[in-house]
């Protein structure tokens, strides 16, 4: 345990001054920024619309590309970057020649990478939340104080965190096995796109493939009750979610293992 | 023993590049383990590093199985392997610091390695900026940081400059005699492993064609005094009336096998007092391929 936490404190120390981990903030920092904008610019298109949807249109600036492209892309540039600070110093045989064991040295780069997927995600939500409710101060005729989803949208963004998961244990591995950005980048990609289609056709199998997540876990969000109450409900748990960490959970061990065998060349 | 090995073997894919290689490192000596590129050298190390798994044979390390006893023993290894492994966007001492953690060492010895390699004022720089001997040097101090208690190096002295290669050797040699440390150390050059090895490995396509102390060596090894004079013919007529042996002429130079520094010495003197000016003088050694031959001749 140990060496866990000693090796995803080196994890932070090693990349804390990367691109990798400024993007973590940098990226909510400025969609929540944009959406800002466009709502403090424009606010005389949105004034007509009611407290509710006033709130999901402005969540949907991030949310709405969060699910087709910037999430799968995120994630798949954060499962190379983590592992490409080893590739690129050569530093592969170092960490395993460490007394260290080989479970916390690839545990923790794989736990370093999910929690910046959660800041990252944790940021999006916050600043859509702050952003809100600083537009309900600055622009009180847009009636963003009369509703209120601070917690529909921890939830929706907790959820996304999940079905992510299956994607970044997938190109995590792809990214420790290959050097190069291309491969890992390329098949990232390639599958998101596949992904994108599959959960926007509405494919009935979508659920099953990791790079629809994101997407999927969007389309199913929304708890569909049958009184129509005004109050928006999420359903966090839905069968894409448990695909996600499913094929996390079996990616990451399965990776342990090939990691032990591969030889370090 | 501090290191032990018994019929190691490895094969990349269907080729064998270590064959059933038994080496036997002593405490506190200076191991030179010598060989051409290719012949194993570091696959050996990768695999008493446990990075690479044997296919065959036993690791003893401090007397320890290593497989079973990998962190134990890896705690008191220090090793640079190829090329130092160092971050290129973190300065030196965030290289070292970035360890030290690691490790759980003390501040405090980061600077103290630092000064020790000669990098304190290049400690802010980025290690992408550092010299190839910069980073060589920093490597050394990563293998360092922990005081360990073996230290294995692949080549370290690859790609420095001659004050960096002396610098290197030099405190390779104090690490061993005041603080007791073992130090296996491959390489490709003989000249540079008999300026430093108590023991010598020698190795070629991955076969450990001789092993012992560097005396044993030099019995075999055979080394010659190679004399540049003006006039080739005098100086060995000069030099086998006084009961020396001459190997090998030309007309720039001639060949003595060598017995002692003094005997150069002698030489030298011999040749000046008697009208012959010596261009130079100095011990020559044969060159791996040679000796290569000469060990499986003998064997």
């Amino acid at each position: 345990m140990k060496g866990f936490l000693l090796s995803f404190q080196s994890e932070f120390y090693k990349t804390r001054k990367t691109l990798s981990f400024w993007c973590a903030i940098i990226l909510p920092l400025f969609i929540g920024l944009l959406a800002f904008a466009i709502f403090y610019t424009k606010s005389e298109k949105f004034i007509m619309l009611q407290p509710l949807m006033l709130w999901v249109q402005f969540a949907m600036v991030s949310l709405g590309i969060m699910g087709t492209l910037l999430l799968p892309m995120y994630t798949i540039f954060i499962a190379y970057s983590v592992n490409s600070v080893e590739h690129k110093a050569d530093t592969w045989k170092t960490l395993f020649s460490l007394p260290l064991s080989r479970w916390s040295v690839y545990g923790a780069k794989f736990c370093y990478a999910v929690s910046l997927i959660f800041l990252c995600l944790a940021l999006f939500a916050l600043f859509t939340i702050g952003f809100g409710n600083l537009l309900s101060i600055l622009k009180p005729e847009l009636k963003f104080n009369n509703y209120h989803m601070e917690q529909q949208i921890l939830q929706i963004y907790f959820k996304l965190f999940l079905s992510s998961l299956g994607i970044l244990a997938i190109q995590f591995l792809l990214s420790l096995l290959w050097a190069d950005f291309l491969k890992p980048m390329g098949i990232g990609f390639v599958a998101t796109i596949t992904g994108v289609i599959a959960a926007s056709k509405n494919w009935e199998y979508s659920y099953a493939f990791p790079y629809a997540h994101p997407m999927a876990a969007l389309s199913s969000m929304i708890k569909h009750n049958n009184d129509q109450t005004r109050n928006l409900q999420i359903d966090i748990f839905t069968k894409d979610v448990f695909v996600s960490l499913g094929v996390a959970i079996v990616v990451f061990i399965a990776g342990y293992f090939i990691v032990l065998k591969k030889s370090i060349k | 023993m501090v290191i032990r090995t018994e019929g190691l073997s490895f094969s990349f894919d269907k080729q064998q590049v270590v064959k059933s290689l038994s080496l036997q490192v002593p405490a506190g000596s200076i191991y030179g383990f010598l060989g051409p590129n290719g012949a194993g050298k570091t696959t050996t190390i990768k695999m008493l590093l446990n990075l690479l798994k044997t296919d065959q044979g036993s690791i003893h390390i401090f007397g320890l199985e290593l497989q079973s006893n990998r962190i134990n023993i890896l705690s008191q290894v220090g090793s640079l392997i190829e090329q130092p492994a160092i971050y290129h966007h973190l300065t030196g001492k965030e290289n070292l610091l970035n360890r030290a953690m690691l490790l759980q060492v003390n501040e405090n010895r980061v600077d103290e390695m630092l000064k020790l390699v000669q990098l304190t004022n290049a400690a802010h720089k980025k290690a992408g900026q550092y010299s190839l001997g910069m980073k060589q040097r920093l490597g050394i101090a990563l293998a360092l940081l922990s005081d360990p208690k073996l230290l294995i190096l692949d080549e370290p002295t690859n790609g420095l400059d001659p004050n960096g290669i002396i610098e290197i050797r030099e405190l390779i040699i104090r690490l061993v005699q005041e603080q007791g440390k073992t130090v296996f150390i491959s390489s490709h050059l003989l000249s540079e492993i008999e300026k430093m090895a108590t023991h010598v490995g020698i190795i070629n396509e991955g076969e450990l064609l001789f092993q012992g102390s560097v005396k044993d060596l030099e019995s075999i090894s055979h080394p010659q005094v190679q004399i540049e004079a003006d006039n080739t013919v005098d100086a060995a007529n000069l030099l086998k009336r006084h009961d020396f042996i001459v190997n090998n002429i030309n007309h720039e130079r001639l060949y003595i096998p060598f017995t002692s520094k003094q005997q150069i010495g002698e030489i030298n003197s011999l040749l000046v007092q008697n009208g012959i000016t010596v261009f130079g003088i100095n011990k020559q050694h044969k060159d791996l391929e040679k000796l290569f031959l000469d060990i499986t001749k003998s064997n």
